[in-house]
């Protein structure tokens, strides 16, 4: 069962006289379950295939079918409503609302959910924010919160309309390496009861907590294989050195 | 989208921001306010007015010569363009719609009493003159047929000639000179205060007509008839019935210039209302436009509000707001930024209203209506000022919104 189906997909921006050749044709397969780490240099044409995976951005050319929707013919209105149904973020600033409550932040996506899935915004939004570890927390303002907790929250609120696939954005570029780990832990956790998640990264450290790493460069796919073996988030935490340094070269 | 967490979204957002949000408001404060202030004052002393000439009578007619009878040019032979006495009595005993009638002979006159003397304008008229004007006495009386019948100097005097002549005592009995004929005072009528025009209604001396026509005028002349009418509701056929009597006596050709003009309050009326009416339209217009300039006021914290939430509205747009859900909560923000504004306007003019109302001693009258219109007023201000930075919120691309620093 294939969620993403991606066919010969480009993105061209024009910049003056010129254009950018952001994607120049990019196809993938992406089936439900699985936990893709898409990764590359600045420049490579990641963010602007994230940028189309996750409806913000409509492509120059191809097709792009979501959960068995062809989105890339679809106009603003409907992309919202997209986004909102079948797409959950992450991005790297955890973007949260500032001095509003974990839970209205994890609320807020309901807010503009138009199909009444969700009976019970609040009992959901609660149920989320349990699900990623912040159960006594839901009351605390993203200011109260370290940047592990806020990215959980954001999680959450990626989780709580129960979207077809996860799209994380570098979610762990703000963070240092141990709080990095707790949260490809929760993810870990998360694909491991089915959700589908794509993470954006740089980091080969991060990148190998995926189950099939994408490498693009120049807006092509160069690498597309399974990783033999994920690291496993939950065990490295187990055995991380007590006294190790947050910024030297604690990364198992 | 749900109305209430929308409404609850706007009020939160204007009490992050408390400070800058009242400042804001200030313009439609103020804007409203004065409207409200504004309004209550010019309806306050429209109504002073009517009062005041409801205490006239609403039944009182007034005929006095037009100025044609200078022309002496246009005069043809029969016609007579000066009231007299026989124009009173022929209205008195014909005219079946008429209660009572009048004439005024006016005469104005030093009057002397003892060492001290005053200034003042002597009005003859008949009996039924009390009646017409509602003149009540504060002591005395007013004089009767008999007075009249036989030339009695007797005088009846306003409040304000009783205070000049004869401060702090009971002019009544005592003598009075005008133009060396002694008067008897027999009574002093309650004051009636200043006249819808401004004059003083109690700078007055009553005599029977008579006295007036022959001792102190001309024998001849009688300036002003003053009629009641039988009803309210028969004005405009007493006025008539009043035209067709004269036209008759004075014996005015089919066509002919009338010679005399008959009033009714409700000319008088209508005119007062009128000017205080136009003059409160133009106050109004004037605050009219400090709430438009605080409508501006909105826009302008609308704009720099999209700005600096640019990255809200694209973590909104990530999870899902269509840009009509982005336009809704801008457009509601606004709304009830100006229609807070407008509440506090409503409370700033009506107590406004009624300081100035006791400062200067007028009536304050606060229609709902002027209350409900500025509360609509103040919504549509809202959103037509809220509705250019709410398109520009909605308009933003989500990519760019996220990344906005």
């Amino acid at each position: 069962m294939e969620t993403i189906v991606l066919r010969d997909l480009k993105r061209t921006f024009a910049m003056g006289d010129t254009s950018v050749h952001a994607l120049r044709g990019v196809s993938l397969t992406i089936a439900r379950g699985e936990f893709v780490a898409i990764m590359g240099t600045s420049g490579s044409g990641k963010s602007t295939l994230m940028n189309l995976l996750g409806c913000l951005d409509q492509p120059t050319a191809g097709d792009y079918f979501l959960d068995g929707v062809h989105v890339s013919r679809l106009d603003r209105r409907q992309l919202a409503d997209i986004r909102n149904q079948k797409i959950g973020f992450v991005f790297q600033g955890f973007n949260l609302l500032p001095r509003t409550s974990a839970l209205e932040n994890v609320e807020l996506p309901l807010l503009y959910d138009r199909s009444g899935r969700i009976a019970d915004p609040q009992r959901q939004a609660l149920a989320v924010l349990e699900q990623v570890g912040l159960g006594d927390r839901v009351h605390h303002e993203p200011a109260r919160l370290s940047g592990g907790q806020q990215q959980r929250v954001a999680i959450a609120r990626a989780l709580i309309n129960q979207p077809a696939i996860l799209l994380a954005d570098e979610p762990t570029g703000n963070l240092d390496t141990h709080t990095s780990v707790e949260v490809m832990a929760v993810f870990q956790r998360l694909n491991a009861q089915g959700i589908t998640i794509l993470l954006v990264t740089h980091e080969p450290d991060i990148a190998c907590y995926a189950k099939r790493i994408i490498e693009l460069r120049d807006g092509l796919v160069v690498r597309d294989e399974p990783v033999a073996a994920p690291h496993l988030a939950d065990r490295d935490l187990l055995t991380w050195p007590e006294n190790g340094s947050v910024t030297g070269g604690g990364r198992p | 989208m749900k109305w209430r967490s929308l409404i609850i979204a706007a009020l939160r957002s204007i009490a992050r921001n408390k400070l800058r949000s009242l400042l804001t408001m200030l313009g439609v404060i103020i804007g409203v306010g004065a409207v409200i202030a504004l309004m209550a004052l010019g309806r306050g002393s429209q109504a002073d007015i009517q009062a005041q000439i409801a205490g006239l009578g609403t039944n009182l007619l007034i005929i006095h010569p037009t100025s044609s009878q200078t022309s002496g040019v246009r005069a043809g032979s029969g016609t007579l363009n000066t009231l007299t006495m026989d124009d009173v009595a022929l209205l008195d005993t014909n005219a079946a719609l008429l209660q009572e009638v009048s004439p005024v002979i006016r005469v104005q006159e030093q009057v002397i009493a003892g060492n001290s003397n005053w200034n003042t304008q002597i009005n003859g008229v008949s009996v039924s003159y009390q009646a017409i004007r509602n003149h009540v006495m504060e002591s005395g009386d007013f004089f009767s047929e008999r007075d009249v019948k036989t030339r009695n100097k007797v005088a009846v005097l306003g409040k304000t000639v009783a205070n000049e002549l004869f401060p702090g005592q009971n002019p009544v009995g005592a003598q009075i000179r005008i133009r060396n004929v002694p008067f008897t005072v027999i009574g002093v009528m309650q004051s009636k205060g200043q006249s819808s025009m401004g004059q003083d209604q109690d700078d007055i001396i009553l005599s029977p007509w008579s006295t007036v026509l022959y001792r102190l005028s001309d024998g001849k002349t009688v300036r002003t008839i003053m009629a009641s009418a039988v009803s309210e509701t028969q004005m405009e056929e007493a006025k008539a019935e009043i035209r067709t009597l004269l036209r008759e006596a004075h014996r005015i050709p089919p066509g002919g210039d009338d010679g005399f003009d008959i009033r009714d309050q409700s000319e008088i009326n209508e005119m007062l209302t009128r000017i205080t009416g136009t003059l409160t339209m133009l106050l109004s217009a004037i605050a009219g436009v400090s709430l438009l300039v605080g409508g501006i006021g909105i826009m302008n914290i609308m704009l720099v509000s999209v700005t600096e939430r640019t990255r809200e509205i694209g973590i909104r747009m990530a999870v899902g707001a269509r840009p009509g859900d982005i336009l809704l909560q801008f457009l509601i923000e606004a709304m009830i930024l100006s229609l807070i504004g407008g509440l506090l306007g409503i409370l700033a003019g009506v107590g406004g209203a009624s300081l100035l109302g006791k400062v200067m001693g007028t009536a304050i009258m606060v229609s709902p209506l002027v209350i409900f219109g500025s509360v609509a007023f103040t919504a549509a201000v809202g959103i037509f000022f809220g509705f250019y930075p709410a398109r520009k919120a909605s308009r933003l691309n989500p990519i760019d919104a996220l990344r906005y620093e």
